[in-house]
């Protein structure tokens, strides 16, 4: 079995019909429903005091570091990346090793911008950083979508290495010393962007995450997703349905990118120092872990995949040199425990059969096509 | 004639697996391809839907020329194929499967997708008691009875079956070819691939026999059934 196989085994295994916390939520009256969901985003934006909440705080504090630098610097920018993967891993099918070569997009993208060759401010370079790391996704995905299953995984693997590499050896890029003094978001009213405060720059992610959160919802529901769906159940039987197949995958790598990119510019912004080190290979493995971890092709699992894998180590600081050893056996359960990840893909429950009424006369196969245009 | 294949090479590396083959279908008619493992009838049928690029011939359906045609055009032209085997989703309930055959079309959300969805399930009423359970735990019949049910969901003009008898029961199998009489004679063209010569002979209009790449015989589906060598090559008989 390829690695591929493997992987495809374990993200399409089909998940039980099961009725998930979304669906209890979905089912309740529109004035709960609203008032519950206003209160988990309160209480996420509340999240830099948690630690002095009593038993939450002894459970999520981070001992030896700062919380607050913890949820801004890693766990923020994680649940971002593994939303952006979660939708070319999890919704299209795709296996991509070297994601990380679009979060170096998005971040270099910035620090050129804003500071190695030029002084734009940050709210102008953020959307063009996003803009180049999606024509990066493209200019990748073009020739590289033809291929299939292990050799895409090794391409994009390559990708990650070669935008690394390059940057270490391109003086334009700042070569191995990287680029420093790049760009800060603007200060918004009270929120002032500075070293001493890491709040500003997690309520700015935590903003950020709720709208591509939005996004993509809608995203997954559309003609788009249920393309994805297709491509990812089987690759031929959807173009077989009249799915354009590299049209999708395309998309889902260009928008795949585009978040990626989006991470990049939201922690090159908040460290304002970049270079090459910062983007190892062992970055795309770990984005890639958040996935699987949290529950391929579900985009809560994304989420708390990624916030997981970024704050895990964190809080296991006080093994000391075995913190890495620690998280590595705390992986490996969790795999053989929830082997379709925290939160597994679910099927969506049946509405149609209680709004679907039989038509009134039995039409013919035959009868004048009113299905092509 | 709707589908008009001439002379159609297509290899696999350097091995020729169609060594330019001919045939028709006129709209209306149920079509054959016969042979045995390895003739080229599977290929036959992806080339037709596009999966696979030629190396010489070309493919005209309803007069266009569509040899470079990408797979998913073909779809809305008319051309809808139920693939060899398990080609149907496994991750989703046979209702978005169907849902998924009729999304080549314009008016995917009118009463006609409804009308389609109803006539699919009177076709294959084991498909209705099973419209929320999930393509992959169907067993082998059904899985074949979804996918093509999922095919007729983009009304198309051609139905491409490939091996509809596959790994089915006899009683299971006398059931789909009298189907497949039925949705030919609500006016769908069938090209119909198969391994179970007798009973693809039977309910053609016209069959092909293939071996090796190359058509080897043609005519009538009855005399083909009476023909020697047919006979002595694929049907057992004396």
């Amino acid at each position: 079995m390829s690695l591929s196989d493997a992987f495809k085994e374990l993200t399409s295994r089909p998940a039980r019909t099961v009725s998930g916390v979304g669906e209890r939520v979905g089912d309740m009256p529109r004035v709960a429903r609203w008032s519950l969901i206003a209160l988990f985003v309160v209480s996420l934006y509340l999240m830099p005091w948690w630690p002095e909440v009593p038993l939450l705080g002894w459970l999520v504090d981070t001992p030896g570091t700062s919380f607050e630098g913890v949820i801004t610097d890693k766990v923020v920018i994680y649940v971002l990346v593994a939303l952006g993967l979660n939708v070319v891993v999890g919704l299209a099918g795709l296996l991509d090793l070297g994601y990380v070569g679009f979060y170096a997009v998005g971040a270099y993208t910035l620090g050129v911008l804003s500071s190695q060759h030029a002084n734009l401010p940050w709210l102008l370079c953020v959307p063009i950083a996003v803009a180049v790391s999606m024509i990066s996704g493209v200019v990748l995905g073009t020739p590289t979508l033809r291929l299939r299953g292990d050799y895409l995984a090794i391409v994009t693997l390559g990708f990650g290495e070669i935008i690394r590499i390059s940057a270490n050896n391109a003086d334009w890029l700042g070569g191995s010393r990287g680029i420093s003094k790049i760009a800060k978001p603007p200060n918004i009213g009270p929120l002032k962007f500075g070293i001493l405060d890491a709040k500003p720059y997690f309520f700015l992610g935590l903003t950020i995450i709720i709208v591509v959160v939005f996004f993509l919802r809608r995203l997954e529901h559309s003609r788009v997703g249920r393309a994805w769906n297709a491509v990812r159940e089987d690759e031929d039987a959807a173009e077989l349905m009249g799915v354009n197949t590299f049209k999708f995958k395309l998309w889902a790598f260009a928008i795949g990118a585009a978040i990626g990119g989006l991470a990049g510019t939201l922690y090159a912004g908040k460290v304002r120092f970049i270079n090459p080190s910062n983007f190892p290979l062992q970055l795309s493995i770990l984005f890639l872990a958040a996935v699987v971890l949290g529950g391929t092709g579900n985009m809560w699992g994304a989420i708390l995949g990624g916030a997981v894998v970024a704050w895990m180590p964190e809080r296991f600081r006080n093994f000391a040199d075995k913190r890495v050893f620690v998280f590595g056996v705390a992986l490996v359960l969790v795999m053989v425990f929830r082997p379709q990840g925290l939160i597994p893909r679910k099927i969506r429950k049946e509405r149609w059969l209680a709004n679907w009424k039989p038509p009134q006369r039995t039409p013919q196969f035959g009868e004048t096509g009113t299905g092509r245009g | 004639m709707l589908l008009e294949v001439t002379d159609l090479r297509v290899a696999y590396g350097k091995i020729e697996a169609l060594k330019g083959v001919s045939f028709g279908v006129n709209e209306g008619e149920i079509v054959t391809l016969v042979g045995a493992n390895g003739a080229g009838k599977t290929t036959t049928m992806r080339t037709i839907s596009g999966l696979r690029t030629v190396i010489g011939g070309s493919i005209k359906f309803n007069g266009q020329d569509i040899t470079t045609m990408p797979s998913h055009q073909r779809v809305k032209l008319g051309i809808c194929q139920a693939p060899e085997g398990r080609g149907i989703f496994p991750g989703m309930t046979v209702r978005e499967n169907l849902d998924m055959g009729a999304y080549a079309r314009v008016d995917q959300k009118s009463v006609a997708v409804n009308e389609d969805m109803e006539r699919v399930m009177q076709l294959f009423p084991r498909l209705r008691e099973r419209t929320s359970q999930l393509g992959g735990t169907l067993s082998g019949g059904e899985q074949q009875m979804l996918a093509i049910g999922r095919a007729l969901m983009s009304r198309p003009r051609l139905l491409l079956l490939d091996e509809p008898s596959m790994g089915l029961a006899p009683k299971l199998i006398a059931q789909i070819f009298s189907i497949i009489t039925e949705i030919n004679q609500q006016g769908t063209t069938v090209l119909l691939v198969e391994q179970n010569a007798a009973q693809a002979l039977r309910r053609a209009d016209r069959a092909y026999v293939l071996e090796t790449g190359n058509v080897v015989k043609m005519g009538k589906g009855i005399e083909l059934l009476d023909d020697p060598a047919v006979r002595a090559a694929y049907l057992g008989g004396r």
